[in-house]
């Protein structure tokens, strides 16, 4: 049986299948870091002494790690701009750049992740670190995960171009949205975990 | 989104955003160096993260030329997390001071 409504649009939403779904699933998304944003909001409160960031952290890291995710973003939605214009070869330029950009944020936060640990700051160390390592984590789970979309895409994935381009494009729009999404929380978790 | 010139045309605003994103990137690095008051340096470096993920939103995300229902899912998710942001607050009002 095939999926309705993956490249028209339903009727009654406007909009095909895989855009609502992923904007309903990128609403559950900001409702999970929210929580981890309020715990870090409660506990920095809380603390009768808090750390600034750059005491501890390494902030040139991850102000090249920014601009990695930020320039990712980028060859993203040129990807995406890219099949607009029916130009699969440079498709495949642009989304292959952003699979390399995520390698490169990866590399570095392991760089970071291990100096940590080499200075024995691990999570259990104090509740700055505790919450360090839950929301960069988490947000390097998010990064493997829309790398891994994106590989697919830029891949094994690719041959429905072939057979139907517009549902293709779809997907790169769909999954594109998540890996904003991933640079967006990034945008923020920057600022608030490294220079305040 | 339809013809190449309409492509074209957005593809210069992707470039002008991403400009815009590095320059931030640098005042929010540069603002931070000054160690200015808490309550200054967390308002300034949340202003300008929020501006910066409005761009994304707006542009890379198409936010911007979006339909409504989205926009409505958006804007109950993001009273949602306002709220949720909110909650700590109320542990300072604990009535049962230990």
């Amino acid at each position: 049986m095939e999926i309705p409504f993956t490249v028209a649009e339903r009727p009654d939403t406007g909009l095909n299948n895989g855009k609502i779904g992923i904007w309903l699933f990128l609403a559950s998304e900001v409702m999970l870091f929210g929580a981890l944003f309020a715990t870090y909001l409660m506990m920095r409160t809380g603390a009768a002494v808090w750390p600034r960031g750059d005491s501890i952290l390494n902030v040139p890291l991850a102000t090249v790690n920014t601009v990695v995710l930020i320039s990712s973003s980028v060859t993203m939605v040129m990807a995406w701009a890219s099949l607009k214009r029916h130009d699969f070869g440079k498709f495949r330029l642009f989304q292959g750049l952003t699979v390399l950009c995520g390698f490169g944020f990866l590399f570095i936060k392991y760089l970071e992740y291990s100096h940590k640990f080499e200075l024995g700051l691990f999570p259990s160390k104090n509740t700055f670190l505790a919450i360090y390592f839950t929301l960069t984590g988490l947000h390097g789970l998010h990064v493997i995960g829309g790398m891994a979309v994106n590989a697919y895409l830029w891949g094994p994935g690719s041959k429905l171009w072939k057979t139907d381009p517009e549902h293709f494009t779809n997907r790169v729009e769909n999954s594109g949205l998540f890996w904003h999404f991933v640079d967006l929380v990034w945008i923020f978790l920057f600022p608030i975990l490294y220079l305040l | 989104m339809g013809n190449h010139a309409d492509i074209d045309r957005h593809v210069k605003t992707y470039i002008l955003v991403f400009v815009t994103l590095l320059v931030l990137t640098m005042v929010t690095v540069a603002v931070s160096r000054l160690h200015l008051p808490v309550h200054e340096a967390v308002a300034v470096a949340l202003v300008v993260a929020t501006v910066k993920g409005g761009l994304v939103a707006s542009y890379f995300m198409h936010l911007i030329s979006e339909r409504k229902l989205i926009l409505w899912v958006l804007g109950f998710t993001v009273a949602f997390f306002f709220f949720v942001l909110l909650l700590p607050l109320w542990t300072h009002w604990d009535p049962i001071h230990y």
